[in-house]
Parts: C-alpha cells; structure tokens; sequence
C-alpha cells in the first residue's frame, strides 16, 4: 500500500533524508528505529505533508497515488494519519466538535454524507468503548490541559474514529510511564488489522515489548540501514545503535535510556 | 518554510462583503463645520435653545482642543471642514409610505446584508405607523414595551417626547469637553437611541438597533443614552455595517450609560464598518467615546464586542464603578486585517468599596493590521478592597502584522487586588497543520482556532449575536485561507 523510493528530503536547508526506501504491505506493523536526528519524525512529517519539509528526490506511492502531489488535508483524507509525538493544543475548540470536523470533512472527500450529531456521538462511544477510554476526553477541548497520557491516548481515540488505512505513530511512547504505555499499545492494536498498515517511530525497544511489530528498520543518517524482525530490536537494546558503525554508519549523537553520549 | 508566507497571504485577502455604495438621494449640509452649521442641524431638528446652547458650548470646546495622537495609530490629518454634519431624514410626509415606495436599490442592500424583513421597514425610513398594522411585529414590541414603562426611541424623539430626561442626564457621563472627539461629536451630533427602564423594571426583549452610515437617520455622529433606574435590567445589542466608500468617513459616537442601585445593563455591539480594501485605501474613522456610570451600589455594567471593520478603531468602553459593590465588565474581540489599525481598550475606574472589574480582551491580527490593547485600572483612595482580573491575549495571523499591549495601573489602595495576564501567540502553524493532518481544510481549520480563542467573549452575547459575530469573524477571514 505505501511504497517509498529513495526518498530525499530537507528542512531549513539541511539534507535530512538522504534516499529512503521502504516497501509496506497492508495488514503490516513496521517499526522504524534509531539514534536522535536520524531523520525518524522527520519521515511522518514528509509523508504527512508538514509545510517546511521540501522533498528534493525520490517517490512515495500510497495506494496506487503519487502522495507528494497531494495537499495535507487530501492527504488525510486518503487515509494518512499521523499521531503526533507533541499533540498540540487548541484552547476553545471542543475535542468532539473538532473530531467530528475532521471525520465529516474526510466523508465528504469520499462523497458519503455527514454523520449527523447523534450517529455520531453513538460512533464515539462505540469506540471509547472498544479503547477502554473514558468519556471525559469529550467534553475538553481539544489536548487543552491533558496529561501526556492524555494526549497519546486522545490521538489513539482520534486514529480508531478515523479509521485511516495508513496509521503513523510518531514517538507514542516518549513520555509515557509504563501504565500509560501499556493502555496505549493496547489501544495500537485493537486498532491492527489486515486493511491497514503501520508505521511505529520509536527510540526505545520497550513499546515494541507490547506492539509486535513485523518488520524492524533502524534508520540511521537519514537512510534505513537495517531491516529485520522484531528480535532486531532487542538487539538494539542490548547494544545501543553504536554497532551499527561496523556496517560502515557514521557515528551519530546517540541517546541511550535518557543519557546523551557524544561520540 | 517558504510557502508558509504565501499561503497565508492569500489566506486573509478578503472582500468585505457588505461593501456596496447605495445611491439615495440625501438632504445633505454643504461640507464644513461653523455655529452657523450646528444652528442649522439644531433648527432642523426643532430642538430646545438650551439643547443648541448646549451644543455651542460644545463647539467652543472643541475650537480649543488638538486631536489626541497617543494612540498606536497612524492616522492621516482629518480635514474636519470637508466633512458633511448633516445629512437629514424626510420628513413624515416625504417618506415612503410602504415598501412598495422604497428605492429597490436600498432594499437590494438588505437583502446582501440579510437584514430580517421586519427590519426592513424600519431601516429603510418607512413611516412605519402608517404601515404596519397592529399585529405588525414593530408595534407590538413598542406596545410591549410601552407596558412594562420603557422608553425605547431615536435620541431626536426623546429631545421633543422627554426633554426633562435628556437634559437631566446628557453629558452627565460622557462631559462635552471629555476628549476631542466627545466634544465634536456634543456639537454635531445627529441622531442616536435613547433608552430609559423605570425602577425595578426588567425590559422585557432585547433591545436592538442596527447602524448604517448612509442611511440618513442615524448619521455618523451618533449619540445614545441609556438609563437603568434602581434595580432594573436591561440588554441593549446595537450591531452595524457599512457600505462601501473610497474617501474615509469620519465616525465618532458618544455612548452614556447610567446605572443605579442594582440596576444591571449589558451593552452588546457588533461592529463591522467598512474596513476600507486590501491596500488601506478607503474605510471608516470610528472615534467613539463609550461609557457607563455604575451609580448606584450593586449596579453592573457590562460591555461586550466584536469588532471587525473600520480602517482605524479608537473605542474604549469603560466604567466608572461609584457605587459601592458595583460591578463592572469588558469583554472585547478586535480583529484587524489587510491594513486596518485599531486601539481599543477599557478603563475601570474603581471608586466604590468592594468594587469588581473583569477584563477580557482577545485581539487577532491578520495581514499589514496593527491591533493594539490600551486598558486602564485606577483604584483610588476610597476603593476597599476593589478587584480586577485582566486577561489580554493576541494573536498573530501571518508575519506582517503587529499586536501591542498597553496596560495601564494605578493602585492607591492598599487593600485592592490587581491581576494581569497577557499573551500572544501566532496562530500555531503546528495547530493548523494538526487539523490539516486530521482532513480539516485550511480556511475551516483557521476559523475553528478563531473562534476557539474567542470563545470566551462569544459566550457573554446574546444567543443570536454570538451567532452573527460568528460568522462575521469568518467573513472577515475568509481570503485569509486558501
């Protein structure tokens, strides 16, 4: 369903991406791994359309369409969402008013008619249900004054609302204490099924512990340096990403449980 | 980042899109301003000498003062001998007798605005008693209203049917010699509302009036005065929008409000002058001088506005809180686009013991505008324990716009409590790309965080204009997106 060719992308003038590829079938969770400015929010940004990410090269096909082409809002229409890794907030905007834009405005891309109050707030409550998430996130606006958990748990609920068939999850586990982290992969995958595909950002091993990914990547300078299952990514937790300089990296600024080393 | 600048330029290009001219023929003053002029409107309006005196004195005042520069605008020189004072309404006989008889061009201009058909008749200077019958919508609100003891007509009306009224209490809030544009606007003025609720009496609708500079009736120097007697409610909405000119048309508006014991006044505007076009040519001078006398002890008054048009905005509603335990209260939105300037603000004036103020200002600029915040809490000496709470926000729509805070406290009660809080945020490119991310288009996403930061102002107007407000806002910011 997403298929990515070597791509190449800036911010502010600096080569951030330097010729990604990486191939995701529907149904998959990838998880994409890897030292500090690497480039992994980067790639959700790019893919998500952020205005300042210039692409200088390379292709991104997403379900048979040329996804660079498109605007952000069509993008998301499509089906690309991204939970981001620092939810903003929206003080005044009700968080249910605002879903509710969003899905509406994503039905009317596709021609279907907009979900009226009722059916909608029934859809709601369907899926709080199903996420094990109370209802008092609706009636806030939107992220204003949440918890880290809050937030994390608040685009988990907006992802199974949604229902989008390529799911990004930018850095869900940063900030999160395990209980928070626990709730939040459970919500991950209720939420895995065979139309959809992944992607898992992530620093650390541990969220993997509890979303199963199929596929690991480790992205390193800008471009994926190695692929495996999900026992890479133990390997990586017990080595760090430092042996990755045997296969010829350079050394990067490399955050290990919290620590900053520079090399 | 470089699409940022773009996007958003073309994001709040907007056309004002009440802005039409209405071509009436009018029974217009020759430009200038001399005795001999302020005689003539007096003359026309039948008024009482004390009521000419009154404005003469004004224009002696005036003769001797400069036009305030203190602002943070930047206004060109106004030259106030090529304005016209007078522009008059028919007379009874003159006037239409029906729609029917009304120009189509100006019932064209209601239909673009969306003026209600009741309005209409009204607006359009109908003679409406000859007109509408008694189960017309107008004359059972004046005879509702004529029951419950309330005194609700044009300011002229009041001169002729309450001249004991008006001469009790006209400048007795707002003094001749108050500022500049005060002054100017006691010696030219021509017409306006005036409201009066009898003790004890709570009006029983919501009092509305709708502005326009070309229609003849209400001019542009207009003048209202509303008196709440003891423990009296009354909520007043006055909302307006102009049609479109070229030259700039100078504005400037007294408003008085006298509250006594427990009488409580809210005072509603929606403003929405012609804000002159995307390159600052054209557009409404708006100097108004907005005040209320909290009189009485527990009395509260309140105003509430949206402010969207006019090339330059000098408003400052305030209140001077004398009753003990009286309570005062500004909620304010001011929004300014392309190269709309405005300095609005509040003065609380606490003289009472236990006085309580609250200060809500939301400002957004967008474009070249230039939105400036300018409030005053005095506390003086006699001022027990006298609070304020100011809350001041700005926000910032694209890179050339500016938003300024200039908040002014004097404290000479050591028992009074004073607190500020300001800030100002550009509109979060990171809150517009999350809704983008989640399918919201651009223009819908940058109204929804409008009106999120407005909410709380939007909260405190009557149903029908939070709604009205509402949409202005989005008019006004429409080519803002996309």
């Amino acid at each position: 369903m997403l298929k990515i060719t070597n791509l190449h992308a800036k911010v502010a003038g600096k080569e951030i991406l330097k010729g990604l590829s990486l191939d995701l079938q529907a149904g998959e969770v990838h998880a994409i791994m890897g030292p500090n400015g690497a480039g992994k929010s980067t790639l959700g940004n790019v893919l998500a359309g952020r205005e300042g990410y210039e692409v200088t090269q390379g292709e991104v096909i997403f379900n048979g369409k040329n996804l660079l082409e498109l605007e952000p809002e069509e993008r998301a229409c499509e089906g690309v969402f991204l939970a981001f890794q620092y939810p903003v907030e929206i003080p005044g905007v009700n968080n249910t008013y605002f879903l509710r834009a969003a899905l509406n405005a994503q039905r009317k891309y596709r021609g279907e008619d907009p979900l009226d109050s009722v059916s909608f707030l029934r859809l709601v409550r369907e899926k709080l249900k199903v996420l094990h998430i109370g209802d008092e996130l609706l009636h806030r606006a939107v992220n204003e004054g949440f918890s880290g958990g809050e937030k994390k748990r608040n685009e988990i609920f907006q992802m199974a609302v949604l229902e989008p068939s390529l799911a990004i999850l930018d850095e869900t586990d940063s900030g999160l204490d395990i209980d928070a982290l626990k709730t939040v992969a459970e919500g991950v995958n209720r939420l895995r099924s065979k139309d959809r595909g992944m992607i898992v950002v992530t620093h650390y091993q541990r969220l993997l512990d509890y979303i199963v990914p199929d596929k690991v990547h480790v992205l390193a300078d800008g471009k994926l340096v190695a692929t495996g299952g999900a026992d890479l990514a133990l390997k990586l937790e017990e080595q760090g990403y430092a042996w990755l300089d045997d296969g010829g990296i350079k050394p990067l600024n490399i955050e290990l449980a919290g620590q900053t080393l520079n090399p | 980042m470089s699409g940022e600048t773009s996007t958003i330029d073309s994001l709040i290009e907007q056309k004002y899109q009440h802005g039409f001219v209405t071509d009436i023929e009018s029974d217009t003053l020759p430009p200038g301003l001399s005795e001999d002029v302020i005689r003539a409107i007096s003359a026309r309006k039948k008024e009482p000498e004390w009521l000419l005196e009154w404005r003469l004195k004004a224009y002696t005042h005036w003769l001797g003062m400069q036009q305030p520069d203190w602002a943070h605008l930047n206004i060109d020189a106004i030259d106030f001998q090529a304005v016209s004072y007078f522009s008059a309404p028919k007379s009874d006989k003159d006037r239409p007798q029906s729609l029917d008889d009304v120009d189509p061009k100006l019932l064209e201009t209601y239909d673009k605005l969306g003026v209600p058909l009741h309005e209409r008749a009204r607006l359009a200077g109908v003679a409406v008693d000859a007109v509408f019958d008694s189960v017309s919508v107008g004359t059972t609100f004046k005879a509702e209203l004529k029951k419950a003891g309330v005194i609700f007509c044009s300011f002229s009306e009041a001169v002729q049917d309450h001249p004991e009224l008006v001469q009790k209490y006209l400048g007795s809030v707002v003094p001749q010699r108050d500022n500049f544009f005060a002054a100017l606007n006691s010696a030219v003025f021509t017409d306006g509302s005036f409201v009066f609720i009898p003790k004890g009496v709570r009006c029983p609708m919501e009092l509305s009036t709708y502005f326009r500079i070309n229609a003849a009736e209400t001019g542009q120097f207009e003048r209202t005065l509303i008196i709440a007697e003891e423990g009296s409610h009354v909520s007043y909405l006055e909302g307006c929008t102009a049609p479109m000119r070229d030259e700039n048309q100078l504005h400037a508006a007294v408003v008085e409000l006298v509250a006594f014991d427990d009488a409580n006044i809210k005072y509603s505007t929606v403003q929405n002058w012609y804000p002159g076009d995307e390159n600052g040519l054209g557009g409404i001078y708006n100097f108004v001088t907005k005040r209320g006398d909290c009189r009485g002890a527990r009395s509260r008054i309140s105003w509430t506005q949206v402010e969207t048009g006019s090339a330059i905005t000098w408003k400052y509603p305030s209140c001077i809180l004398r009753g003990d335990e009286s309570v005062g209260e500004f909620y304010s939105v001011a929004l300014t686009n392309n190269y709309q300037q405005a300095d609005t603000g509040t003065k609380m004036i606490h003289i009472g013991r236990n006085t309580r103020s609250k200060i809500i200002s939301k400002g957004i600029s967008a474009g070249h505008g230039q939105n400036a915040y300018r409030g005053l809490v005095r506390m003086t000496p006699r001022a027990e324990n006298a609070r304020n709470y100011t809350q001041c926000d700005s926000m910032l729509i694209g890179k050339k716009c500016g938003a300024h805070t200039f908040p002014y406290i004097e404290v000479r009660n050591p028992s009074a409590k004073v607190e500020h809080e300001a800030t100002t945020s550009r509109i979060g490119e990171d809150q517009l790309f999350y809704c983008l991310q989640r399918g919201i288009s651009e223009e819908d996403a940058v109204s929804m965080i409008v009106d999120g930061f407005c909410k709380q102002v939007f909260k405190e107007l009557p149903m029908e204009f939070a709604v009205e407000a509402k949409a202005l806002l989005e008019v006004s910011l429409e080519g803002a997106v996309g």
